[in-house]
């Protein structure tokens, strides 16, 4: 089971609520996905005016954990604010928290990701981080009180996979029993295998199945490559070697080679 | 033809214009009720890109809208002199043209240009972009010259126009609620997809077609009007007020266009302003019948496009007994 903040959760898949072509179709979307958490993005102006309730709504009717989102801020200042304005909307203490540092690239603003995240902590929300695969920034975000921690893949809607794999199995090897989420770049299921094989926790994404031509068919094909990936995690991979290892044992054969030289 | 029918009209925006002015011309004695006093002071009809691009929609939207949206045109074609019919075109910067496959893919009826083809139809964007999806058959209007030409039209059919009206008409054999977001009372499902547009006035610009500028975060439509004058847009925000575009939304309009081309730069903003359309949750438009009470909602963003087929299939209705299956709803409970 996934853990996080204290609440059980039997799917490892997070789905975003943006860009689908109708609420119909993200409904039929979540549902296929079996996701039991979804992000939705406040603008502020809206929050404050409480004009985009028809559409939150329809997110309550889906009858998962809502899990409100600073999406677009770009200081930690305009994040808090939203989080404050989330939690009255949605009457819940989670916030994913984003707080932008590059309009084009859509990277985290570390530093002021940490300095929201002390202070929301402070404040008794249970705060996800939108971050990067940086260790020292992660250390911070966990002294600010999160205990959840969501890396990027790779930048937002880019659906490049995991172009630091590397740093990733060192968060999950430096992070052993934090929950750990990929959080943004996942473009294909495989990724997202390729995500839960390393050990993570679980998988969020969006633009992946929004923008599919059938996001209906791609929701259910993330959730299966999820949930296989974190089969293969817990039944433990091979590891990869160079040559090859004959499932049928060799022995007995009357040439066997040491070299591959011939 | 079967009986005559004396109708009541609630709702002149676009929707309702189409269905007086068609149910007019078929014989029936119209009577069309808004109620605001001056025509289409609370309509989002004015705030449309009124762009007839069926093609380019199904991007998008269901393969209904596009089958719908392709009977739109030939039925603004037979009524409105003023229709321009240029197609439209696509483009995308460099780096984002991956965007611009995807939009080929999931649309019908793309003509891919090369740089000179492009600069041909549109000589100041061939260089700066270098490719772009043309679609021949597409086309577009000036929304307030053509709901202005309606409501004329509307008036010389013989319906009785009534502004500043809002009571539920009595008396008549059919009413039929065109109100848009307003019928939110009896169609609890519908919601307010807010769209945001400015104008622009740059004379020296003389892109003539409806273009659309994909990008991941910041897309834009520009619409021709004519005379100078040039309509930016595109957002589809979830949030039901019309209240004034904030400056962030301006930002992103307006620096999209200078991309589009900097140009725009020397522009004059006329005016900023935001509509609120009306949607079911499928974004998909419905004719909802009960007994002696229609209600035809929810054409979403497609309300120039599908307003005209909408009139036709009702009026249809009315005659023949005929459903279109995808649009008509019969279940109360469906609202």
């Amino acid at each position: 089971m996934l853990q996080l903040y204290g609440q059980e959760f039997t799917s490892r898949m997070l789905l975003g609520t943006a860009q689908y072509s109708s609420p119909d179709i993200l409904r039929q979307a979540v549902e296929a996905s079996g996701a039991e958490i979804v992000t939705v993005s406040l603008r502020r102006e809206s929050a404050r005016a409480r004009t985009g309730q028809a559409f939150w709504g329809l997110i309550e009717e889906l009858g998962c954990r809502v899990l409100p989102n600073t999406a677009g801020c770009h200081t930690a200042k305009e994040a808090m604010a939203t989080a404050q304005m989330a939690r009255e909307l949605f009457g819940t203490s989670w916030v994913k928290l984003e707080v932008i540092a590059n309009a084009d690239t859509l990277q985290p603003d570390l530093f002021g990701l940490v300095e929201a995240a002390t202070v929301l902590s402070a404040e008794g929300f249970d705060v996800l981080p939108y971050t990067t695969e940086d260790l020292s920034a992660a250390e911070r975000l966990l002294a600010a009180g999160c205990s959840v921690l969501m890396p990027w893949a790779s930048p937002i809607g880019s659906a490049r996979g995991l172009i630091n794999k590397t740093a990733l199995q060192s968060m999950r090897a430096y992070f052993p029993d934090t929950p750990l989420i990929i959080d943004a770049g996942i473009g294909s299921p495989s990724h997202a295998a390729e995500a839960m094989e390393l050990g993570y926790d679980a998988v969020l994404l969006n633009t992946a199945v929004a923008k599919a031509d059938d996001p209906v068919k791609m929701a259910r094909a993330f959730a299966q490559a999820i949930e296989a990936g974190r089969l293969a995690f817990e039944a433990g991979l091979v590891e990869p070697r160079d040559m090859a290892s004959p499932s049928t044992p060799v022995a007995g054969t009357p040439f066997f080679k040491i070299d591959h030289a011939s | 033809m079967s009986q005559p029918l004396s109708i009541a009209i609630r709702g002149a925006g676009i929707t309702g214009l189409w269905q007086a002015l068609t149910l007019a011309r078929r014989g029936h004695t119209v009577t069309l009720l808004e109620r605001s006093a001056a025509p289409f002071a609370q309509s989002c009809s004015p705030y449309a890109g009124a762009m007839l691009a069926p093609r380019c929609e199904e991007e998008s939207a269901e393969p209904i809208i596009r089958e719908l949206g392709e009977r739109g045109i030939a039925l603004w074609k037979a009524a409105y002199p003023g229709l321009m019919t240029k197609g439209s075109l696509v483009v995308t910067p460099p780096r984002d043209r991956v965007m611009l496959d995807r939009f080929a893919r999931m649309t019908q009826g793309a003509e891919r240009l090369d740089g000179n083809a492009l600069a041909a139809l549109e000589p100041e964007l061939g260089p700066r972009f270098g490719t772009a999806l043309y679609y021949p058959g597409e086309a577009h209007v000036n929304p307030n010259a053509a709901l202005l030409f309606l409501l004329g039209e509307v008036e010389k059919a013989g319906v009785d126009v009534r502004l500043g009206v809002d009571d539920v008409p009595q008396g008549a054999d059919l009413v039929i609620d065109c109100r848009g977001l307003a019928a939110k009372d009896a169609l609890p499902s519908l919601r307010g997809v807010r769209g945001e547009r400015i104008v622009v006035r740059a004379p020296d610009i003389a892109i003539a077609r409806p273009i659309r500028l994909l990008h991941p975060r910041f897309p834009l439509y520009l619409v021709p009007w004519g005379d100078g004058l040039f309509m930016v847009g595109a957002t589809a925000i979830e949030r039901e007020d019309a209240g004034p575009v904030t400056l962030r939304s301006a930002l992103e309009l307006l620096s999209a266009a200078y991309v589009l081309d900097p140009a725009f730069g020397e522009a004059e903003i006329l005016a900023l302003g935001a509509g609120v359309r009306p949607a079911f949750p499928d974004n998909r438009p419905r004719i909802i019948v009960a007994k002696g009470y229609i209600y035809v909602n929810g054409l979403y963003r497609h309300g120039f496009l599908l307003a005209p087929v909408m009139a036709e299939l009702l009026a249809g209705y009315l005659e023949t007994g005929a459903i279109e299956p995808e649009v008509f709803v019969a279940d109360p409970a469906q609202r």
